[in-house]
């Protein structure tokens, strides 16, 4: 620890983990798409203050995203359709990158793509540039036509992108994973098998709602992705299964909302936690987690948070 | 920086059929706030409805550290807004967005609010006033009830003319059947800006093209952070170069939380 201020829960208490090769000093990060690119929250939180930083979910070439409405909001949750905006990964290591440089912080590259190639050429070009920690590969966005989900919920598909991705990387690989799947083990199995040193779930549960006076889909996109506390149960579910399935560390989300749920996550096997929808209803979510969790450690002696990783199996 | 956290509600008043004004106390949030910008409240303490609400600073008040949000309940939360007592704490964030630009060379300003949406336009006007230059506020709604701040602009003596979709005051017809008339009179604005539903910003956009009136417009898109982060808020604009106006496809997205809400008339394409 370098810095009294970034451990909550104050010396001789150990916060950091390390997930597959990615060492965080402590075991908050940001959810993907929630968070932009860093600078959104800067002026509301202490980015150096995070184990980590996830980025919006990057493409090859730029994606314009879906038609709006993007969002609508259901009970305890809210629907997406954003369909991975982004400028592209040249925009990113040019105009992104250099900026969350500046910070102490590791940043984890979340992409995305249509095909096998387009996951390799991605991983190679971020593997080459300085300031990438790590790379999250989402197999499993359902808002996108082409690629998406489609590589997430068939397990050969998945492994043959991660295996895709590990040929051009030497980065710490994190293969994140579709809820909307029969059997989670046999995708987690799958993707530890192709070479992922962690796995990150869960992605939105896909989902969609109607407005009963103009009788049409609400989203622009017609179906969305589910996130926020609606989901957390299956996530937590989700996060056991996977955990005890494969030897590799988790990275757990969907819902986290406060320090409570964080634990949760922990306690059901995740090494690590991503903070997403929580980030709109509090700016300072992420802190006030961290927070939380370093007074759970002082209060019941927890002197490694390592030794609550997966403490619920027992 | 914007301020994010709990302030006190002043107080929280039925101005309206389905109006309030909730006054809120936040130095920090009242110090660099501008008019057109907006805050992002929360409208309970529960996970319940879960996403924070944009609504707009009506009244920017740095004497006493407060802003005044009016807004009308249509939902969930609006509801839940309405039942916030005084002396309570709303969990705000703001001030959020660009806000209005007044341009250097203006001298002859026209407002064009429509229905709840003329609620941002009301900090912007009292600009107007402060740095003495002339303007015409156009007020439109369906009916008496839903035109907001008559009494006020008359009270500070700015010149006003209302349109109601029923007769029921002023203008029978649309607000911009009032627009047009002071569009095309050559002795007429040279600046305007709006704010109102999507087909009211639409047909003043075709107007003001038409006779090259230049202006800017504050829009409302479904938001999610509020602060640029999620993608959720884009509205379709110009800025990517267009070649071919019949070209659909030649759009680049902007964001209304960060990038706007208030965009350049010029720049906004708002679809059918
Ligand atoms: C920049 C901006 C400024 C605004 N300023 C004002 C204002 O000053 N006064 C006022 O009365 N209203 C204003 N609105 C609209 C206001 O945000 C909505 O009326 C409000 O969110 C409705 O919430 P609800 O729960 O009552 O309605 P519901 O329909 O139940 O809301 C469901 C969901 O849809 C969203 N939503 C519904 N209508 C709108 C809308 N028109 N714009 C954006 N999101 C919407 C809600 O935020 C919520 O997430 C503004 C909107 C924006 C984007
Ligand atoms: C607006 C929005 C955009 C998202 N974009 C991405 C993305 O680009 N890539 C990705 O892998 N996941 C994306 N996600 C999923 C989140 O990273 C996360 O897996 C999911 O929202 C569950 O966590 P939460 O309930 O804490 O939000 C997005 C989620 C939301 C709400
Ligand atoms: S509301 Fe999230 S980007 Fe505008």
């Amino acid at each position: 620890m370098t810095d009294m201020g970034v451990n909550p829960a104050g010396k001789g208490f150990n916060l950091a983990v390390n997930l597959g090769g990615l060492k965080m000093k402590n075991p908050v990060t940001t959810a993907s798409g929630t968070f932009g690119f860093g600078p959104e929250y800067a002026p509301y939180i202490d980015l150096n203050r995070l184990g980590a930083i996830t980025v919006k979910g990057t493409t090859l070439e730029p994606r314009r995203g879906n038609p709006t409405p993007r969002i609508a909001e259901t009970p305890a949750g809210m629907l997406n359709c954003i369909g991975l905006q982004n400028p592209g990964v040249s925009h990113f290591i040019e105009k992104d990158l250099p900026y969350l440089r500046e910070y102490d912080v590791p940043v984890i590259v979340n992409i995305a793509g249509s095909s096998l190639e387009e996951y390799e050429k991605l991983a190679g070009r971020l593997s080459q540039a300085a300031g990438v920690s790590a790379l999250e590969v989402n197999i499993s966005c359902p808002n996108v036509k082409q690629g998406g989900m489609v590589f997430g919920t068939s397990c050969a598909m998945a492994s043959d992108v991660i295996k895709a991705v590990r040929r051009s990387t030497g980065l710490p690989v994190i293969a994140k994973l579709s809820p909307n799947v029969t059997d989670i083990v046999e995708i987690a199995k799958g993707v530890a098998d192709a070479g992922a040193d962690a796995i990150a779930l869960i992605n939105t549960l896909l989902g969609m709602k109607i407005d009963i006076q103009s009788r049409k889909p609400v989203l622009g996109n017609i179906m969305g992705g589910l996130s926020g506390p609606a989901i957390r149960p299956v996530a937590v579910r989700m996060v056991w299964q996977a955990a005890r399935a494969v030897k590799l560390p988790i990275l757990g989300m969907g819902g986290i909302m406060t320090a409570d749920d964080a634990l949760e996550f922990i306690l059901a096997g995740a090494t690590a936690v991503a903070i997403g929808t929580a980030n709109f209803v509090n700016p300072g979510a992420t802190m006030d987690i961290l927070e939380g969790i370093g007074q759970y450690m002082k209060k019941y002696h927890v002197r490694d948070i390592n030794d609550l990783v997966g403490a619920a199996w027992k | 920086m914007p301020y994010s956290g709990l302030a006190e509600v002043v107080k929280n008043q039925k101005v309206g059929p389905e109006h309030f004004l909730m006054e809120v106390f936040s130095p920090e949030l009242v110090r660099e706030a501008k008019p057109g910008q907006f805050a992002h409240v929360r409208c309970t303490n529960q996970m319940d409805p879960l996403l924070r609400r944009p609504i707009s600073l009506h009244e920017i008040n740095h004497k006493k550290g407060s802003v005044s949000l009016l807004y009308q309940v249509v939902g969930r939360g609006t509801r839940l807004l309405s039942g916030m007592q005084a002396g309570g704490e709303i969990d705000i964030m703001g001030p959020l967005g660009n806000g209005f630009n007044i341009p250097e060379g203006a001298r002859k300003v026209l407002i064009v609010g429509g229905g709840i949406g003329a609620a941002p336009l009301f900090p912007l006007i009292i600009e107007l006033e402060e740095r003495h230059i002339e303007q015409t506020v156009l007020l439109g709604a369906r009916t008496t009830d839903d035109i907001i701040g008559y009494g006020h602009l008359a009270a500070l003596g700015i010149r006003t003319e209302v349109a109601t979709d029923d007769g029921s005051m002023g203008y029978k017809g649309f607000v911009t059947e009032l627009a047009e008339k002071h569009v095309k009179d050559p002795a007429g604005p040279d600046y305007f800006f709006a704010c109102g539903p999507n087909p009211m910003l639409r047909e003043l956009i075709k107007l003001t093209r038409v006779s090259g009136l230049q202006g800017q417009v504050s829009l409302e898109e479904y938001m999610g952070c509020g602060v640029g982060a999620c993608l959720a808020c884009v509205c379709k604009t110009t800025a990517g170069g267009v070649n071919d106006p019949e070209d659909k496809n030649e759009f680049e997205y902007k964001k209304v939380c960060t990038e706007g809400p208030v965009f350049d008339a010029g720049e906004v394409i708002l679809d059918d």
